[in-house]
């Protein structure tokens, strides 16, 4: 399968609300409609600016920051673009909550055993060769699902084809290194609040830390060598202090002994 | 039967140990929301910040003092080996044991072990971790197995010690910088005055200067609170040497922050910088200033209140990094809450008991006499 992706274009949300529910039912989740992210949805729908409404959910990113930093790999980035969590290999460091960029991961305060939640993109639906659950529900085609590539090109000709009705930038192309989930609006995308208002770099965030990682043999390797040699040297330095010492000695006793 | 005396200290402390418990019983019967402020939005709070990322500072002592008596061969600071590895081995546990109350699911710890991710900072801090809390729980069983007149187990220990010292240098090379490291991949979240590339760098040399400050600090309490002997002299040196990686912190520092365009921010009134300003002063410019004064370095108070300083310092740096540097970012604020703050209080407490309990019963502060010829009752070499 190829990678996938959704496109959302901002000029036709009209901030119904049925991507939520669908997320909801599907996910067996409290039906109550929610204003922020968190352990309970998925997904939601807000109202940044008077009827510019904008959807977030989880960017699903080409090189995810939860996957790198993950102490037991409990997230994975499938071939067919759905960052996944398993559950039963965390250990609830939420790592990943402080470090993703997009601030996606939630967690279940409330529970004695707690998950991270976060949304899946219906993993197993793609995997049938359906589609997400919020795709689907989506009245105005706001909401599409489709190969990555073909939705950049669908994304770059409503751009081309519009002059003046879309802002020339697809969030998501090359943000932190490209995500799936992609983004074109009529407004400048630094006027909609976060995420969309933060200085991502294109760099995507592990390589931050490799290169500190990468380091780690060489440290190991080098820090091994030169711990034996001081220790040779210093120990040779007593060696060599105490053999003086039993010199001296015997010196003064043979002195003695001539006396 | 006599009962034990009732002091000022024994109340505080049967106090801090039955709020300890109360609310280690709601923390495992409600979850973490019932304790703590943490939040989505601010995930890592108190005991991340302190137990974890301050706590492995805290015992950085152990590999200071393992390399100048083993590897250095500066045989006038074996008295100070023991304690330094008991601090140690005390502070990776209390780290460890705090760790079982912020991981949301504690029980699944070990999984580090047999599920491997080696593109994670975190993964390298745990295996690293865990190496090492092993290598100083074989350092200090030396002193345990001689109590214990098990002189065989002890020379086998010995036969292994260099290694096992130079591995104990090694590993925490390794961690204290990636405690650093782990801030790295946050540069969008991270305030510009703690964000930098040279996070791990900045760690491992503040981990060695608290090093230093926790070694006297734990001398003189032991001296204060167990009667024990202050090898003055040691200390005095170990301040000269902490005079020089200070002064050395200082100016990567002041050079990273002017590389990267934000000197100026140390003169802004925000909140960010005044904590930064403050966290700086009591860090390192005061005790740097204070050190360098000859009447300071040679007293017994000059030294304690230098070294209290810097691990005050320390640690406001290390909750800087973690919590105050993100506040911006985080779109909310956050302060712990009281069994949160209590939680942390208890296992320090219960590492100072554990300090106190091995000190009276092992041979933690004996003055070191080793002579290879000698009969078998003479003890230990170290």
């Amino acid at each position: 399968m190829a990678k996938m992706g959704i496109l959302i274009d901002i000029t036709k949300c009209i901030g119904c609300g049925a991507c939520e529910k669908a997320c909801k039912m599907r996910n067996d989740l409290p039906t109550n409609l929610e204003t922020n992210l968190s352990a309970t949805a998925y997904t939601v729908v807000q109202e940044r600016l008077p009827n510019t409404y904008v959807r977030r959910m989880c960017m699903h990113c080409e090189n995810p920051t939860c996957v790198s930093v993950c102490p037991v790999g409990a997230f994975t980035k499938t071939k067919a673009g759905p960052v996944i969590y398993d559950k039963d290999k965390c250990i609830g460091c939420r790592y990943c909550m402080y470090s993703c960029p997009f601030s996606i991961p939630k967690y279940q305060w409330d529970r004695v055993i707690p998950y991270v939640q976060k949304c899946y993109m219906c993993a197993d639906r793609i995997e049938e060769g359906s589609e997400p659950a919020c795709t689907a529900a989506c009245p105005t085609g706001a909401s599409i699902f489709g190969e990555r590539d073909a939705l950049i090109h669908e994304a770059q000709m409503r751009i081309k084809d519009n002059p003046g009705r879309y802002v020339d930038h697809i969030y998501g192309l090359n943000e932190v290194g490209g995500t799936s989930v992609l983004y074109i609006s009529s407004v400048p995308f630094d006027k909609l609040g976060p995420p969309f208002n933060i200085n991502l770099p294109e760099k995507p965030l592990p390589l931050y830390t490799w290169t500190a990682l990468e380091k780690v043999p060489t440290i190991v390797i080098v820090g091994g060598v030169l711990l034996s040699g001081i220790w040779w040297i210093t120990s040779r330095r007593e060696e060599v202090k105490k053999f003086e010492i039993k010199q001296k000695e015997k010196k003064l006793s043979e002195r003695e002994d001539k006396k | 039967m006599r009962l034990p005396r009732i002091t000022f200290w024994r109340i505080v402390i049967a106090g801090i140990i039955i709020l300890g418990m109360y609310y280690t019983f709601i923390r495992y019967t409600k979850g973490l929301g019932a304790v703590t402020n943490l939040s989505d939005k601010y995930p890592w709070g108190l005991w991340v910040g302190f137990d974890v990322i301050t706590g492995v500072g805290l015992a950085a002592g152990a590999f200071i003092i393992a390399l100048t008596v083993y590897i250095f061969h500066i045989d006038t600071y074996k008295p100070i080996l023991r304690p330094a590895i008991l601090t140690g081995f005390l502070g990776y546990t209390l780290v460890a044991v705090g760790l079982l109350y912020d991981l949301g699911k504690w029980f699944d710890i070990w999984h580090a072990i047999i599920f491997w991710n080696p593109h994670s900072v975190m993964f390298e801090v745990a295996w690293c971790v865990m190496l090492y809390l092993t290598v100083l729980a074989l350092e200090f069983s030396t002193v345990v197995f001689e109590r214990l007149k098990m002189h065989r187990l002890n020379k086998v220990i010995h036969i292994v010690i260099i290694p096992l010292a130079m591995l104990g240098v090694i590993l925490s090379t390794l961690h204290q910088s990636s405690l650093g490291s782990l801030f790295l991949i946050v540069p969008t979240k991270l305030y510009p005055l703690w964000y930098s590339p040279y996070l791990p760098v900045f760690f491992f040399v503040s981990a060695v200067s608290v090093g230093f400050a926790m070694i006297t600090m734990e001398s003189f309490l032991s001296k204060r609170f167990l009667g024990k002997d202050i090898e003055l002299e040691l200390l005095n040196g170990l301040a000269r040497v902490n005079v020089l990686v200070m002064a050395f912190y200082l100016v990567i520092k002041v050079l990273d922050l002017a590389n990267r365009g934000v000197l100026s921010d140390i003169f802004s009134t925000r909140y960010e910088s005044i904590m930064f300003d403050v966290e700086t002063l009591i860090q390192v410019i005061i005790p740097l200033v204070l050190l360098l004064v000859p009447a300071v370095r040679t007293s017994a108070k000059g030294l304690f209140i230098t070294s209290l300083f810097i691990v005050v310092g320390f640690v406001m740096n290390r909750l800087d990094v973690t919590i105050t540097g993100i506040e911006a970012s985080s779109g909310t604020q956050y302060f712990p809450a009281f069994g949160e703050i209590m939680i942390s209080v208890f296992l320090v407490t219960m590492g100072f008991l554990a300090f106190a309990f091995a000190a009276k019963y092992l041979n933690v502060f004996v003055h070191v006499e080793h002579e290879k010829d000698e009969p078998v009752e003479i003890i230990h070499d170290v």
